[in-house]
């Protein structure tokens, strides 16, 4: 089939970029969007144009490398999916698809359709971890988890850093990502010690990144590939309120 | 604590506080004005002066005025924050599957907000600092509100339709106000999140559908 | 041909480690602040190793391509992390996690390291879980544990289907918090380009930053090799599309030797090839295995639907050739098994290059919530990829490259043959010997790095106390940052037709047809021959657009696919020096009558260790002999 791309072009972080629009011939019902990308570039560069700056690397929708915003969508159209595991027989021939970076302050365009994403990276380093170090660890079993802990632990921890949550919030929000790390990890026994002093430290790290706040629209939600609920969100904002209350700063 | 007070999450806890504080005085609000369907309005008359001489009220009626300039200042600032965080907006609309409402929560509030300054102006203006004409109740001069209300919905009907479009915004921004206030606040889990949205939504239709129904009535009783 | 010392320790093997751990020479506390350590690589070794040596003191500087330490391809391993605990009762210990590795490697690994692996494993898990992995638990809040093929004890440990993602991310939560501490600094989008000797020892790499297409200089006291595998040299593999050998390439370049290169394996749980776009293939774990059968029809090219087909006329060819095992058997059988059906007209689907992998029974028996639960985001996965539902259709699956066996040459230091550097995880080439089993990988990484390389590392740096970083300005650093630049003008001024990957492409089919999961003489020899046109046309012909100084990702792919080349190259001269046929690695020639795959232990019961003579020159073989001590060698039978 043939596809009609809109694609955004940026040359650098400083540069002032704009829609750039391609047509495509052959497209394979069963190509992924990334394949059919893929194919866009090669055509480019054997025509001797810029291809097309985007970031892809498992294909597995685990590592959170993608970040294209497709047709209103982070990740493009499909629930609980990031665009690796988007397949052109989601499109019709003749469609038009526009395509644009992550849109928020925290996560500048570095080309195309790249953005920099190290505002994830200290959000973590502001809390989302257990300090211990290696050599200090008690024998697991010592530290009971029930299966219900244990799984809830799990969902929250399955959020694989796209951004796709911030993305798709109006207020570029980051919520949904520090909820579910501070909801995983105050959800064990081995991370309540230090719960308080997490939940505190990220939100304001949070806020200090220039993410926006949460008006609970439910966008990050429905757009995560992962499928991490907003319940989360709530558990946070428990956490917060608690250690605002009662933590010592 | 001192940062709790700056924070996102402590300035929407603000939000949702004030929040639910409204939402209990507009029950209280409602209720008193649904004694305007019952009777020749002496009952709502009476009830009406009693909430304005009552010297309880002389504390709440401040404590009331300063939770909606709370709820409408931190709107006004967390939507000015929010609004930076994102300096280049998509060429796509999001097409995420969210309630309108809770997209333009803003908006809502500020058109209720413009209702809310005509409302003050029709009612507890001219009760507090105009004429109101009076009537006598087993001996005692009580201010005729009822006189007050019925008089603007047969004046202009258009006062009937604003007000039934004042509930409108309201309803609308109660289906989301209503479970965000108990999700920011951290009432919620999996299960309570679909219970407050379902009450939420009782809550609204009542709230809307109660202060909707008083124009509906005058303009009924009146005109047709 | 030279010995390769291996530098195990004396003594029995069970005392081997805490012996070298007794007397190694240590680091003060006050010292450790004074020397730099280089880790480049994220994943389940190196994050742990960068964070835990950042722990001890020492100043860690880490590097990866990615955006973020966390997007490594560790994160894509599934089905679980095997550890001795002996949690479910079932006679495991850490000698039948040893003997299974060993023998799951159809002895070709060295004994001392598998060890060590196997007596750290229960510290791994005990470290992962206080990190706040979210381990499967029962009910009663203990460990929860699978099986996986190869062995017959329930020893791994899970996190759904996402194990990989879960223990990375301890890995990764961990460094965060050096980086927070300020112990660890981070340099990500930054690419390895060169290592840099001084004085005969590793003192520093260059890399490029993948932002500005700056050259870096970067010094330390020793240099950590935590850089994956090359899986992606099939180009079609179950490894991330960036995944690469350039840092193993670069060291082997300097002198360290490459051991066993042509040890790679096929995973047999993929999801076949749908279209010729396809630039990746998806694993599905293992643990299927656990509950799925799998099968062909008996009749040859039964095109009919895989339900209409009746139990009597499905052949369930794992179960009858290896009944004591089943479906159970180890990775390369059961891939070579499923190539030997399909390459006999038996194979299913639009190519004729799938099997099925059939959950009909499972479900019956332990109902769908039981099967959704267990494998609920793979089926997901499955389903999006292909459009099929697993709990209505069965699966198809064929075997794709997976894992790399081989890798950089290291001693029971896991130290190259340069001195100080250090390759852990999949980068060398130490623990798996021939063939890797299921769920070893993640512990191996997280072995190296948690708790072997801060011991060793150590033990090296102990001797370094006294010089100085070497300063980036010094005569070797200039040297080696020329040669990189040079090399990136020469990619982009070729000027040619061909992309990047139009290259990796054909290097890839060269390799799987060749080099793949059956290997001959014939066909390796033809495969040099390949290899060597597409080089030169690789030189003459490329097409790289944009600059150097920019956000350039087709030179990212070009250097990368250069390296791949060099690589292939080393790949079949290894497969064409080993004439016997050893796990992964699979020579036609060396066969029993049964079709099953013959090992010759009289002449090739060694690592092959290879160092490079010089661009376009055959490298020269270095023969570590394996001793086995503790283990009888056997012929390895699933039956």
């Amino acid at each position: 089939m043939k596809i009609k791309l809109n694609i955004w072009k940026q040359a650098n972080a400083k540069a002032k970029g704009k829609f750039e629009r391609y047509e495509l011939d052959g497209v394979d019902a069963e190509m992924s969007f990334l394949e059919m990308l893929d194919s866009l570039n090669e055509k480019l560069i054997k025509e001797g144009k810029e291809p097309v700056a985007f970031e892809h690397d498992c294909h597995e929708a685990i590592c959170g490398c993608c970040s294209l915003y497709i047709n209103g969508h982070p990740h493009g159209p499909g629930k609980e999916t990031a665009t690796c595991q988007v397949h052109m027989r989601s499109f019709k021939d003749g469609d038009t698809i526009t395509v644009e970076p992550w849109r928020a302050k925290s996560f500048p365009v570095l080309k195309d359709l790249m953005v920099d994403r190290k505002a994830f990276d200290k959000l973590m380093a502001a809390g989302g971890f257990i300090s211990i170090d290696a050599g200090q660890a008690p024998d697991a079993n010592s530290v009971l988890v029930g299966k219900i802990d244990a799984d809830k632990a799990f969902d929250a921890a399955a959020c694989i850093g796209c951004g796709a949550c911030v993305a798709a919030c109006k207020n570029s929000s980051a919520m949904l990502f520090v909820a579910a790390k501070v909801s995983q990890l105050a959800l064990l026994p081995q991370g309540k010690v230090e719960a308080k002093r997490r939940a505190l430290n990220m939100v304001a790290k949070m806020d200090e990144l220039g993410f926006g706040s949460c008006t609970n629209t439910g966008a990050c939600e429905a757009e995560c590939p992962k499928g991490i609920g907003i319940d989360f969100i709530a558990k946070l904002n428990r956490e917060y309120l608690s250690a605002s209350f009662s933590e010592a700063e | 604590m001192t940062k709790f007070f700056t924070s996102s999450i402590g300035q929407k806890f603000f939000m949702s506080i004030t929040g639910l504080f409204l939402m209990v005085f507009l029950m209280v609000h409602l209720t008193i004005n649904s004694l305007l369907l019952f009777g020749d309005g002496t009952l709502f008359n009476v009830a009406a002066n009693f909430m304005s001489s009552n010297p309880l009220m002389k504390v709440v009626e401040p404590i009331l005025a300063l939770g909606f300039i709370l709820h409408i200042i931190y709107a006004a600032y967390i939507t000015l924050k929010n609004m930076k965080a994102r300096p280049q907006g998509y060429k796509v609309a999001s097409k995420t599957k969210a309630s309108w409402a809770s997209k333009n929560m803003f908006i809502l509030g500020a058109l209720i907000f413009i209702f809310l300054a005509i409302h003050l102006a029709n009612f507890f203006w001219k009760i507090k600092f105009g004429t109101v004409e009076t009537t006598h109740v087993e001996g005692q001069e009580l201010h005729n509100v009822y006189a007050l209300v019925a008089g603007l919905f047969k004046g202009w009907w258009w006062y009937n339709v604003l007000y039934m479009l004042g509930a409108i915004f309201l309803f609308l921004h109660l289906t989301h106000g209503f479970w965000s206030a108990f999700q920011t606040i951290g009432w919620n889990n999996e299960k309570w999140i679909r219970r407050f949205k379902t009450i939420g939504y009782i809550y609204a239709i009542i709230i809307a559908g109660g202060f909707a129904f008083i124009p509906l009535y005058f303009l009924l009783k009146f005109v047709v | 041909m030279s010995k390769l010392d291996a530098k195990i320790p004396e003594g029995p093997l069970a005392e081997k480690w805490s012996k070298y751990k007794a007397t190694q020479k240590l680091v003060s506390p006050n010292n450790r602040k004074k020397l730099d350590i280089i880790v480049v690589g994220t994943g389940i070794a190196g994050a742990p190793a960068a964070a835990s040596l950042a722990e001890m003191g020492y100043n860690v500087k880490v590097f990866c391509f990615q955006d973020s330490p966390r997007r490594a391809h560790s994160v894509a391993a599934q089905g679980g992390i095997n550890a001795a605990r002996n949690n479910k009762n079932d006679g495991d210990s850490v000698y039948r996690l040893f003997y299974d590795t060993i023998k799951g490697g159809d002895y070709r690994a060295r004994e001392a390291n598998v060890y060590r692996v196997a007596e750290v494993s229960s510290n791994v898990i005990d470290q992962l879980t206080a990190q706040g992995v979210p381990f499967a638990r029962e009910y009663g809040g203990t460990l929860a544990n699978r099986t996986f093929g190869g062995v017959q004890v329930s020893r791994t440990n899970y996190a759904q289907g996402q194990t990989g993602q879960q223990v990375l991310l301890g890995g990764y939560s961990a460094l965060k918090r050096q980086v927070a501490l300020g112990k660890a600094k981070m340099y990500s989008r930054q690419q390895m380009l060169d290592v840099v000797i001084i004085d005969g020892k590793a003192r520093g790499i260059i890399t490029r930053n993948l932002v500005t297409g700056e050259i870096e200089r970067h010094a330390a006291h020793c240099v950590v090799l935590a850089t994956g595998g090359y899986g992606t040299i099939y180009y079609l593999s179950t490894l991330a599309v960036q995944s690469n050998a350039s840092a193993a390439m670069q060291a082997f370049r300097k002198g360290a030797f490459f051991g066993n290169p042509s040890f790679i394996q096929i995973h047999p749980t993929c999801i076949p090839v749908l279209n010729e776009y396809q630039s990746k293939l998806t694993l599905m774990s293992e643990s299927l295995r656990n509950d799925g059968r799998i099968w062909v029809p008996k009749a040859e090219g039964d095109k009919r639907k895989p339900k209409e087909i009746p139990d009597e006329e499905r052949d369930y060819f794992l179960e009858r050739r290896y009944p004591a095992f089943g479906n159970l058997v180890p990775r390369d059988v059961a891939s070579r098994a499923a190539k030997e059906r399909c390459d006999n007209g038996f194979g299913v689907g639009k190519t004729g290059l799938a099997v099925y992998l059939d959950f009909r029974d499972a479900v019956a028996k332990q109902g769908k919530k039981v099967i959704k639960n267990k494998y609920g985001n793979l089926f997901a996965m499955y389903e999006k990829i292909t459009g099929d539902s697993p709990y209505e259709t069965p699966m198809m699956i064929y075997p794709a490259g997976h894992y790399t066996m081989g890798g950089l040459w290291v001693d029971y230091n896991l130290q190259t043959t340069i001195p100080g550097l250090f390759a852990i995880g999949e980068a060398n080439f130490s623990d798996h010997g021939a063939n890797r089993l299921g769920a070893n990988s993640l512990l191996q990484g997280a072995a190296d790095g948690y708790f072997i390389a801060p011991y060793t590392v150590s033990n090296y740096l102990a001797d370094e106390i006294s010089n100085k970083v070497p300063s980036t300005d010094s005569p070797e650093f200039v040297e080696a940052e020329n040669g990189v630049k040079d090399n990136l003008e020469k990619f982009l001024s070729i000027n040619g037709t061909k992309t990047a990957t139009s290259f990796h492409k054909r290097l890839g089919h060269i390799m799987w047809t060749y080099a793949g999961m059956q290997r001959n003489e014939e066909g390796l020899k033809k495969a040099q021959a390949e290899i060597a046109d597409l080089k030169k046309e690789f030189w003459s012909d490329l097409k790289i657009p944009g600059k150097v100084d920019e956000i350039n990702q087709e030179l990212e792919k070009a250097s990368r696919v250069a390296d791949f080349i060099d690589l292939a190259a080393l790949i079949v001269t290894d497969a064409l020096n080993r004439k016997e046929s050893c796990g992964a690695h699979y020579r036609e020639e060396s066969r029993t009558e049964g079709g099953e795959a013959m090992r010759i232990d009289k002449d090739y019961s060694f690592v092959a260790a290879w160092e490079y003579q010089g661009d376009d020159k055959e490298p020269k073989l270095h023969k570590e002999e394996l001793k086995f001590e503790n283990v009888e060698v056997k012929v390895r039978s699933y039956k």
